[in-house]
């Protein structure tokens, strides 16, 4: 039996593999039982109501896909009235994501989801602060420390920032995550993206641009993993085109603690379940007891720092 | 109607019980059915069959063939099934990368479905007198609606309208399941909005109506819309969306609805693709 078991400062997953907020829901528990999951990670909330933007709200590039669905939500009190309860059921731990328009919304909200049944919060500090000339948090080290200042203040809860590919600066954003309080890094959201019909003209989404999330965005995804894992002491969540076991062990090795299976799930509704039991198979060929003797053990040859953190291509 | 995808939760602590099938099915047949359409026939088990309903959809892992490499899923209705004979239909239209795909699979070859998903017709127990509108492709959306009928002993008008009477597709189809056809097309001219509504108002005077069903276009809609609420007939809407997951969690594929006073968005794949007439909005 090899252990498949990690650690995220403090929470104890039975295994590595989780959903992507956004990719999934109850739903999903109509096709398999969820229960076999790391941990199940909630679509991002914010606290008022909101519908979301025009459709159409996806398009697929290449071997991959645009979207731009915007948070929809349904508030705060339908979350913890609704969501929350149907994952009682289950004894896999609850993340919650939230974000927030302003530091000071982001949160209350995070100290109103503090409550029984929720295991850690994911703060998708991707998302645009209108008080901030509308970029997001995490494109800034300093409106990142903000706003983890303030989210740490609000719960006792583990808080996972998710940051976002939009970056040019990964590993000092990452450092100012952890800083401002973060217990994990979540890496990463969706890549700012365009499409258009070239019979129409017209952009081929509602809303113009959109992010870039499946297979196209696993280097870019990886890349950052590997900059947030070194530059922290803290846990690094891969994410980005993850859909195969051979995925989640390029995470691991370049020292992602666990990983988030996101637009995969579309189009093998069982994904995760594969990945758990071909990582499971893996790890037996490799003679490994345990997962976590993967994590960080990429032969990088001590590179140079310089290029470990650049944020040019060569 | 309750959804089998809302099924109470039963055993196993209160957690839902899977409900959706994803599998590999073999391909009996795909053949064209006439210049424009496809008709895809696979063996489904019974099990997955038990659980359809007219008016729900599969989401197709459409293959890469034929130098094709579609990646999401393409979510189609369901033409037809059958689980006496283990056969599942779907009638499709070749428009892009992912139903070019499904045209070069042959006879023995296997594809992935994910379903049967979303809200089907819903068809009450009073309602004897089942009229169905479409056009188009349309027929196709509502055709398995002829055959819930068929089984379930009702009477159906179904009222086709098409460019020409070459393509009046499915209207062999819905009268060998004993619906009664009036055709309409924009070639003989009998496809207008004021001749529709005049064989419709003819219909409601003489034997009555109890249901409208349509699918698809915006004149339809408004105009049903507009009987229904003149005579207090109810209907139902069958929509599409661009779509991703097809479960319902991405929230990709929603529409603007009326409810009561408000606007809510609704998700096709799930709250539909089936909707009430009366709170579909013209698009
Ligand atoms: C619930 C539902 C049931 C459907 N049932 C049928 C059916 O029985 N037969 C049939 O021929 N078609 C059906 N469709 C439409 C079908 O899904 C699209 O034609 C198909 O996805 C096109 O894929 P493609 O790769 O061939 O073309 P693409 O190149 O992807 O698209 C071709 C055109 O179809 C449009 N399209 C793509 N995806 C969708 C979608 N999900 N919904 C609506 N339009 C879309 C695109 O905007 C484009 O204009 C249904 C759609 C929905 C939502
Ligand atoms: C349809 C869709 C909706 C998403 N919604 C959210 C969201 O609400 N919050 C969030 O933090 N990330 C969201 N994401 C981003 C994913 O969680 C993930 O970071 C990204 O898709 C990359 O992973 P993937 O390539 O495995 O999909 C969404 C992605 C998709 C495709
Ligand atoms: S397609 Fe994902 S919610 Fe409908």
């Amino acid at each position: 039996m090899v252990d498949l078991s990690v650690d995220i400062a403090g929470l104890t997953l039975k295994n590595p593999i989780m959903p992507a907020s956004g990719t999934f829901s109850e739903e999903l528990a109509e096709v398999f039982d969820i229960e076999c999951l790391g941990a199940h990670v909630t679509k991002t909330i914010t606290r008022g109501l909101r519908d979301g933007n025009p459709t159409p709200r996806v398009c697929e590039v290449g071997s991959s896909m645009l979207n731009s669905i915007g948070i929809p939500s349904k508030g705060v009190s339908a979350f913890l009235d609704k969501v929350v309860p149907f994952y009682r059921a289950y004894e896999t731990p609850l993340v919650v994501s939230i974000s927030g328009n302003t530091a000071d919304e982001f949160a209350r909200l995070c100290s109103e989801v503090t409550v029984e049944g929720v295991a850690a919060i994911e703060v998708n500090i991707s998302c645009p602060n209108i008080e901030e000339d509308g970029k997001a948090f995490a494109i800034r080290p300093s409106s990142t420390y903000d706003v983890m200042r303030k989210l740490r203040a609000a719960t006792h809860l583990p808080l996972w920032a998710k940051l976002t590919p939009n970056t040019g600066e990964t590993p000092e954003v990452a450092r100012a995550a952890q800083e401002g309080g973060a217990d994990a890094l979540v890496v990463a959201n969706t890549l700012l993206a365009m499409a258009i019909d070239i019979r129409t003209r017209r952009p081929k989404l509602g809303n113009l641009m959109g992010g870039l999330s499946g297979p196209s965005l696993k280097p870019i995804a990886l890349r950052m993993a590997y900059q947030c894992a070194k530059s922290t002491t803290i846990p690094v969540i891969g994410c980005g085109g993850i859909s195969t076991a051979e995925d989640v062990i390029e995470f691991l090795i370049a020292g992602a603690t666990a990983v988030q299976v996101g637009t995969a799930t579309f189009i093998n509704p069982t994904a995760m379940v594969t990945v758990i039991a071909e990582l499971e198979r893996y790890l037996e060929r490799e003679k490994l007891s345990s997962v976590r003797d993967l994590i960080g053990t990429l032969i990088d040859e001590e590179q140079k720092e310089g290029v470990v953190f650049m944020e040019a291509a060569p | 109607m309750t959804s089998v995808l809302t099924r109470p939760a039963s055993a196993a602590g209160g957690r839902a019980q899977p409900v959706v099938f994803e599998r590999g099915l073999a391909v009996l047949s795909n053949d064209p059915v006439n210049g424009e359409y496809m008709r895809l026939v696979l063996a489904a088990p019974r099990e997955m069959l038990d659980l359809c309903r007219a008016g729900q959809f599969f989401n197709l892992l459409c293959p890469a063939l034929g130098g094709e490499t579609p990646y999401l899923r393409r979510p189609m209705s369901i033409y037809g099934f059958y689980p006496e004979r283990g056969e599942l239909h779907f009638l499709y239209k070749v428009a892009g990368a992912g139903t070019r795909a499904l045209a070069q699979l042959r006879e023995g070859d296997a594809l992935n479905v994910m379903g049967p998903l979303g809200q089907g017709f819903r068809i009450d127990d009073d309602w004897q007198r089942l009229v169905l509108v479409a056009r188009g492709v349309g027929l196709a959306t509502l055709a398995p609606l002829a055959l819930e009928a068929n089984r379930l002993g009702r009477h159906l008008t179904a009222i086709c309208s098409a460019r020409h009477p070459d393509l009046l597709m499915s209207i062999d189809y819905f009268r060998e399941l004993g619906a009664e056809i009036i055709p309409v097309t924009d070639a003989e001219g009998t496809s207008s909005l004021e001749h529709l509504e005049q064989v419709i108002e003819e219909r409601v005077a003489g034997p009555g109506i109890d249901a409208f069903y349509t699918c698809g276009s915006n004149r339809l809609l408004t105009l049903l819309q507009r009987i229904g609420k003149r005579h207090g007939i109810p209907g139902e809407i069958a929509l599409e969306q661009q779509m991703a997951c097809g479960l319902g969690m991405c929230h990709c594929c929603v529409r603007p609805f009326r409810k009561g006073d408000k606007t809510v968005q609704l998700r096709v794949c799930r709250e539909g693709p089936v909707f009430d007439i009366q709170e579909a909005m013209p698009w």
